[in-house]
């Protein structure tokens, strides 16, 4: 480590909040993109599984009636 | 010879092997980031003139490249959906547009937060930076265009010609650093001669990009996953799928 203390680290030589914005949102930004990405899908499928099984239904309907 | 090509046009296979490698990508993904950026934060030493502000090139450079190399197979894929007629090229495009577009917006915030205490300024139109900011706005344009048909095969066909178009801005950006006069400093390491970077400086750096293409790669599988499941929701493949869930 070539920081003396944790404390220094967290200054970064007077440079904390350049460094730290900068960090701080590509995390931010990277998370948001990784999350959307998996909601995105689990969204899909949920709403997939609700329409077939719709169709599902509506065909029992139809072999039932005839 | 290129028989191992063939099935990855076929959307299902895609979809299974995206599937297996998801999980691997992602995990490598956040190993190397942690792993690069972890070293780079606290385990190199500072710049002898730009102190410890000089730690953001541990996102900023990889980044960027990756914005750049992201926006390269986002073309390459458009060539082959236009071209052969690919399906699941033609899928990959708008998957991969959003990742880029993440990139391109790391890549600028994180060169104004380096630029305020080095340059003085959050922003100049200077070349670097401007054709950057034209790249942001090319994959933005490549998902408006997707969304601006009401059929979506003709969505992504219109943007998968503007992402072709869209190339020549690569090497604008590449050497704009030579061509005009800028604030932006010159290559480093993306250059045919040895890099311009200590040894200790480079290794955390060239992990980080490998990180951040490793994301790609991983952020891609997950996308296209959906934007399969997306297009085939009618076959009978899919709905066998979902069935067993």
């Amino acid at each position: 480590m070539y920081f003396q203390s944790l404390a220094e680290f967290w200054a970064m030589g007077g440079y904390a909040l350049f460094v730290w914005l900068s960090f701080g949102t590509t995390y931010a930004l990277l998370a948001a993109l990784i999350g959307y990405s998996h909601y995105q899908q689990r969204q899909f499928k949920q709403q997939l599984a609700k329409r077939l099984a719709r169709e599902q239904r509506v065909k029992q309907y139809q072999e039932q009636s005839s | 010879m290129f028989k191992w090509l063939h099935p990855l046009a076929k959307p299902e296979t895609v979809y299974h092997l995206c599937g297996k490698l998801y999980p691997w990508l992602m995990f490598a993904a956040i190993a190397l980031l942690a792993l690069g950026n972890i070293w780079g934060l606290a385990f190199t030493p500072p710049d002898y003139q730009q102190g410890d502000s000089y730690r953001i090139i541990h996102i900023h450079v990889p980044s960027a490249i990756m914005s750049m190399g992201t926006y390269s197979a986002m073309a390459i894929a458009a060539f082959v959906a236009l071209v052969w007629q690919v399906k699941v090229a033609q899928w990959s495009v708008l998957a991969i547009a959003p990742i880029g577009a993440v990139y391109t917006a790391i890549a600028l915030i994180t060169g104004m937060a380096w630029g305020k205490p080095m340059w003085g300024t959050w922003w100049v139109w200077d070349a670097r930076l401007t054709s950057e900011l034209i790249l942001l706005f090319l994959y933005l344009g490549v998902i408006a265009l997707s969304g601006a048909f009401s059929d979506r095969q003709t969505g992504a066909k219109a943007a998968s010609l503007l992402a072709i178009v869209g190339v020549i801005n690569l090497p604008i950006i590449h050497f704009s650093v030579e061509w005009w006069n800028t604030l932006h400093q010159g290559a480093s390491i993306t250059k045919f001669a040895k890099p311009s970077i200590d040894p200790s400086m480079l290794w955390p750096l060239l992990i980080s990009i490998l990180a951040f293409k490793v994301l790609m790669l991983a952020l891609t599988c997950l996308r296209l996953r959906t934007a399969i499941l997306v297009n085939e929701q009618h076959r009978p493949w899919v709905k066998a799928l979902a069935g067993e869930r």
